[in-house]
């Protein structure tokens, strides 16, 4: 490359860089910057009073706050619970139709992906009223089964609550998965499954030996987009059930926004946030490393 | 012939198979059934014991209700006032329709850089810009508000726009793109003598016109549904998006599951609408994004 065509080459790049880059640096990677940095402070939402350096004082006192522990171990429940399940349900669906005619693997496509597309809010509320004490089509269908006696309080009974997120969350969250598994599944190197059916191959070691690990990369992404989107269930949770009842349901998410926009306590949210992306960072590469070792 | 293997998949188990999926299909559909059914249905049949899975008998009172409700400026402080719903309507359309335009001038123009330019700290940047698309996005969103009532944007649809541009999928996906425009293109655009904006939008965007359409309507719809910004965010009643104002509905009248199903159905329904128009472009999106991720 001669010099002058490297400098337009330079010059034209970081132009065309230059409008997407001033939004990306400045509502993601200052945000960023600065939730590292006020989660060392005790810093509330009042641009005009200063924030006070406290060192690590937020991160000892979350770990002594009985809240907070609850609702990393309810995070937790809705993640070990979800990332399997999304993961499974989805290639089972996946595999079942990617066979299909085009017309019938649309519809099934879209049907799994409305609860995604209709909104959280939307869902939510739907979901309030089916769960709903008196009114709700469950306590209706569980009583007429005759499965239950008498109507349960399914939002507000801290044995049902959590279940009771984790299944609308599982509704919500299947619908990318299924997209992402039925293209992988029929970009399977067609030869190699052939070639192994000619050698006797029964479908099930077809299926291990081959089309699983061709949809490996698939299965790792979207075992590290159902943990992000799990770690951050917060519309189901704010909207049904505001975290309780008595914390049941309580998790870290929701408990960030609590902290900073309810109790306005920037600092201490933020100190949350940075143990999260910690948390999300550590399981992403742990999922790396499991799948890299198979 | 080589079929024959695949029907060894006994047939029972795929019949089996398909009746699952059938019923699993009406699981998922029967919420949005609900909502729109709901919103039909008088208060004496919501507020039943039996549900009725068919509306009995039909009435508007939840549709005029959700009409009459918190009047706003039909726009900016205007002394023409509308249902609140409306303007709420007009503020999520807006803030949909900014965000995907801003989105998509900004990724293509940056993906076709990061593909097909060699300029200095190239592959730094896209580092930097993968790096965070794995991070949690609503972590960022805490110290966001901060800055963006620095800004003197707090409580204004921009508050809710500006980051949607900012957040790196879409660069990452034209960048999947744009690498594919053959390098001999651009080479003789340059040898005709065509300036880089024009080799840009003559022969790089109708390459790329996919992955627009693509990037496009994946905005639009999570820009929509983006109820976490839009709820830390914006505040005043006639700035409010139509999930929050139905948020905001659902928390003052929690009972009139009537009014709310209406509400519901006004947010959900464009938004599946505009879904199942471009639902090829956006399936390719989700795929593409997630080839090299």
């Amino acid at each position: 490359m001669s010099p002058a065509l490297r400098r337009r080459e330079n010059i034209s790049g970081y132009l065309f860089l230059l409008p997407s880059l001033v939004f990306f640096v400045g509502f993601v990677v200052i945000p960023m910057i600065m939730c590292v940095v006020t989660s060392f402070y005790d810093a509330n939402m009042n641009l005009n009073t200063p924030d006070v350096f406290i060192g690590f004082g937020n991160y000892v006192e979350l770990w002594q706050d009985p809240v907070f522990i609850k609702a990393l171990v309810n995070t937790f429940i809705i993640v070990g619970v979800s990332v399997p399940f999304v993961c499974a349900f989805s290639l089972w669906v996946a595999s079942v139709i990617y066979k299909m005619r085009e017309g019938l693997l649309s519809f099934f496509r879209i049907v799994f992906y409305l609860p995604v597309v209709t909104g959280s809010v939307a869902v939510t509320v739907v979901w309030k009223w089916m769960y709903n004490n008196y009114y709700g089509i469950f306590n209706h269908l569980l009583k007429g089964a005759g499965i239950i006696d008498s109507n349960i309080n399914w939002l507000g009974d801290p044995k049902y609550a959590l279940w009771c997120i984790i299944i609308i969350l599982l509704t919500t969250s299947v619908g990318q998965p299924i997209v992402l598994y039925v293209s992988a599944l029929s970009n399977v190197d067609q030869s190699l499954v052939e070639a192994a059916e000619v050698d006797g191959a029964t479908n099930f070691q077809v299926f291990w030996r081959i089309k699983w690990r061709q949809i490996m990369p698939t299965t790792l992404y979207i075992l590290v987009i159902t943990t992000i989107n799990s770690f951050q269930c917060f519309a189901l949770i704010q909207l049904l059930t505001s975290g309780g009842p008595n914390y049941a349901t309580e998790t870290v998410m929701y408990y960030i926004y609590y902290t900073a926009f309810k109790l306005y306590r920037f600092g201490y949210g933020n100190a949350m946030g940075v143990i999260l992306a910690i948390f999300i960072g550590l399981l992403s590469a742990l999922q790396f490393r499991l799948a890299k070792e198979k | 012939m080589k079929k024959s293997k695949d029907n060894g998949q006994s047939v029972a188990y795929r019949i089996i198979s398909f009746i699952v999926l059938l019923v699993l299909a009406l699981i998922f559909i029967f919420p949005l059934y609900w909502i729109v059914t709901g919103m039909f249905k008088p208060p004496a049949a919501i507020n039943s014991p039996t549900p009725q899975w068919w509306p009995q008998e039909w009435t508007l009172r939840n549709i005029t209700e959700l009409f009459s409700r918190r009047t706003a400026p039909l726009f900016g402080n205007l002394s023409i006032t509308v249902p609140g719903a409306v303007r709420w309507m007009i503020n999520t359309v807006f803030m949909a329709v900014m965000a995907m335009i801003l989105t998509c001038v900004t990724a293509s123009m940056a993906g076709y850089a990061l593909a097909k330019k060699r300029f200095f700290g190239r592959t730094l940047l896209f580092s930097l810009i993968v790096a965070a698309m794995a991070l949690p996005k609503q972590v960022i969103l805490v110290p966001l508000v901060r800055e963006i009532s620095a800004l003197g944007l707090y409580d204004n649809i921009w508050a809710v726009i500006f980051p949607t541009v900012g957040w790196p999928f879409g660069v990452f996906l034209m960048k999947q793109f744009a690498e594919g425009i053959p390098g001999e293109m651009l080479e003789a655009a340059r040898i005709d003598g065509a300036s880089e904006l024009r080799t840009f939008t003559s022969v790089v965007t109708p390459m790329i016109k996919p992955g627009i359409g693509a990037l496009a309507i994946f905005t639009f719809i999570n820009s929509w549904n983006d109820y976490f910004m839009q709820l830390i965010m914006l505040t005043s009643n006639s700035n409010l998006t139509i999930s929050l104002g139905i948020a905001t509905m659902q928390a003052e009248n929690s009972t009139d599951f009537g009014l709310i199903m209406a509400g519901a159905a006004l947010a959900a329904v464009p938004i599946i609408i505009v879904f199942l128009l471009f639902q090829k472009y956006f399936t390719k999106g989700i795929t593409m994004g997630a080839v090299k991720g």
